[in-house]
């Protein structure tokens, strides 16, 4: 009833190409767009923003990069932290050190570093292939945080590592509040989201998919295998450097090696994981859920129990209920929330039929 | 001379001792085709098991016992919880389910034993030897010598026993071995087990030399390079794969460390098997894939 495509027709091959093809979905997406720009600004207080809107908005960046990889082209990666920490201390570094560069230069700047580092280190991956490719990013992982830790120039020799990040100022407008940041990351988020969308509708996203399903048939029907996977590592790292900087910029406002360590690399990975791998939405729904989850189950321990359970013992609960969520999700809906989303519209547009 | 001599030595039995958590992975690899991240935390539950029970009285031996036990029904879960679910998925599922494992087993560990660290004494001395003006430490001979002895026990295991033929028949094609009545369950069961054993004899080897405690489980991440070296099938590769990296590594922090600022100890193993790779990308002793289209 909600989702009747009936009286729609599509023409030409641009309306069939559209990023939201039903009128419904349109209107969704702006309102959705309508609320995140006008409304929740105006009601949200700064604990939203700055515990879980903007974390949220990272993190579904973080993971949108990874999707690329791991996701669309199937080069599995464990050091997505690494590519994140790239674009942080690049960002930091070009802001500091280049006069009256804006901060959306920097920003971009960061953001092509950390592509340039993906690049090189997705190099080993056109012999590489499978498993064994992990090693090369989990070599990035490690080096890279030794390179920011061991080597102070980065931190602008500052004596304990850890850096603050600058004043956020965007054509003259005042950044530094939490709505000033909640809008900079959106508005980034945003443009990035849609550019992947084009990306993985495009050639070049039918190319990852052929790489991803088998390489060896991919090269058979005249794809460049090395070229594909070596733009697949590069535009990934772009994201996650992008991603890096806002979450050591606008969420942080600190710039460290140590919150770009494995774990976080982990994290990103179950948001794809959790979110749907291969699915631009699956990203989003991935990170609010690694963001509200713990959260929920904080909430729900300190309401129900009240304070029964120790933290360290909560902590270890919260990591095996991750874990088995994990398991859960590999097993029953191998696709994610985005699938379960999508068989939800499904359901709506055949209601109220079983088919 | 003699000092280049006793770093060398040095990370070479270190380097078993990275072999002996490698060897896990390989049974299972081998078995089932799963990379199982999650063998680190098989390594920190079962030495933490161990441990837990000695502090509360119960006889070396009784608590290797329950120990194995312990091992054989966490594999009896996560076959019948996980596993069986998963039969003919994809590798990268699989691995990602033992990513998610690793999580639920270091939890569990960590809730039922407690965070801190414990120290363990297996009643080996740490008394240095002297051979041909070399130091070697007893303590490291001892775990070179029972890691030489899994290698010849788990070899027959694979190579002479019907369990060891159906096992490699299931590593080659889990749907074939299937349709010729090979029971994949228990295999499973039996190799998770065996892997839990290994965890186990490597956790009480770790676990006497730094302590038992959570970090235990990250010796994962030093057993990866030396299974890529190695290759991800081979027994005797990752005994030679751990040598590598253990001597290697030491000379490198040793050697090299000192002009570029120290700590290269967490990223040296991985170069090195990047550098490996290139040159050998199924490892030294893998098996090569065919690709057929």
């Amino acid at each position: 009833m909600l989702y009747q495509e009936t009286g729609q027709f599509i023409t030409d091959y641009r309306l069939d190409k559209r990023f939201f093809r039903l009128k419904q979905e349109r209107w969704a997406f702006a309102a959705l767009l309508a609320c995140a720009f006008l409304l929740v600004p105006a009601i949200g207080n700064d604990y939203w923003f700055s515990a879980i809107l903007i974390p949220f908005l990272v993190l579904s960046l973080a993971g949108l990069g990874l999707n690329l990889l791991t996701g669309y082209a199937g080069q599995l990666s464990l050091g997505s932290a690494a590519f994140m920490a790239v674009g942080a201390f690049a960002t930091y570094n070009f802001h500091l050190r280049v006069e009256g560069l804006p901060l959306l230069a920097s920003l971009i700047l960061g953001g092509l570093t950390a592509g340039g580092v993906g690049l090189l280190f997705g190099l080993p991956s056109l012999r590489i292939k499978g498993f064994y490719l992990i090693v090369s990013t989990l070599a990035a992982q490690f080096f890279v945080l030794w390179v920011f830790t061991n080597f102070s120039w980065f931190s602008n020799h500052s004596s304990s590592g850890v850096i603050t990040a600058p004043r956020l100022q965007l054509l003259g407008i005042d950044l530094n509040s939490p709505v000033g940041r909640y809008l900079l990351t959106l508005t980034v988020v945003l443009a990035l989201g849609l550019l992947a969308k084009t990306i993985v509708s495009g050639e070049l996203g039918r190319k990852w998919m052929a790489v991803r399903d088998m390489d060896t048939a991919a090269a058979v029907i005249g794809i460049s295998v090395p070229k594909t996977k070596l733009l697949a590592f590069a535009i990934s790292s772009f994201y996650l450097g992008i991603a890096g900087a806002l979450w050591a910029f606008t969420y942080l406002g600190t710039v460290e090696p140590h919150g770009f360590d494995l774990s976080r690399s982990f994290q990103i990975l179950f948001i794809i994981i959790i979110g749907g791998m291969g699915s631009i939405l699956g990203s989003f729904l991935g990170a609010a859920f690694i963001v509200l989850f713990p959260i929920l189950l904080s909430n729900v321990s300190s309401g129900l129990l009240a304070g029964a359970i120790d933290p360290g013992q909560l902590e270890n609960f919260q990591k095996m209920m991750f874990g088995a969520l994990i398991i859960f999700f590999l097993i029953k809906e191998p696709n994610g929330l985005a699938q379960v989303w999508l068989t939800l519209k499904q359901r709506l547009r055949v209601w109220p039929l079983r088919f | 001379m003699n000092f280049f001599l006793e770093v060398l030595t040095g990370g070479l039995l270190a380097g078993v001792m990275y072999s002996l958590v490698a060897i896990g992975f390989v049974l299972i690899y081998k078995a089932s085709g799963v990379f199982n991240f999650a063998q680190g935390s098989m390594v920190l539950f079962a030495a933490l098991t161990f441990v837990s029970l000695l502090e509360r009285g119960v006889p070396f031996w009784g608590a290797f016992v329950i120990t194995l036990i312990t091992m054989a029904v966490l594999a009896w879960l996560i076959e019948l919880l996980v596993l069986r679910h998963l039969v003919n998925r994809s590798p990268i599922t699989l691995f990602m389910a033992t990513l998610g494992l690793s999580y639920i087993v270091e939890g569990l560990a960590q809730a039922v034993w407690g965070a801190q660290v414990h120290a363990l004494d297996i009643g080996i001395d740490d008394e240095p030897y002297e051979v041909f003006g070399i130091l070697l430490s007893q303590f490291d001979l001892f775990a070179a010598a029972i890691a030489g002895g899994l290698v010849v026990l788990l070899g027959f295991l694979f190579n002479k026993t019907r369990v060891g033929i159906a096992l490699r028949a299931v590593a080659d094609d889990q749907l074939a071995a299937l349709a010729v009545g090979i029971h994949l369950q228990r295999l499973w069961l039996i190799v998770w087990a065996v892997a839990g054993f290994v965890g186990l004899v490597a956790g009480m080897l770790w676990g006497a030399r730094v302590g038992v405690q959570f970090s235990l489980s990250l010796i994962v991440l030093k057993a990866l390079p030396v299974l890529i070296i190695g290759g991800f099938t081979s027994i005797e590769g990752a005994i030679v794969g751990g040598l590598i990296v253990g001597a290697s590594e030491k000379l490198a922090e040793v050697f090299i460390g000192p002009l570029i600022g120290g700590g290269i100890e967490n990223w040296f193993p991985y170069v090195l098997a990047m550098l490996f790779l290139l040159v050998r990308p199924y490892g030294l002793f893998g098996d090569k894939a065919i690709e057929r289209v």
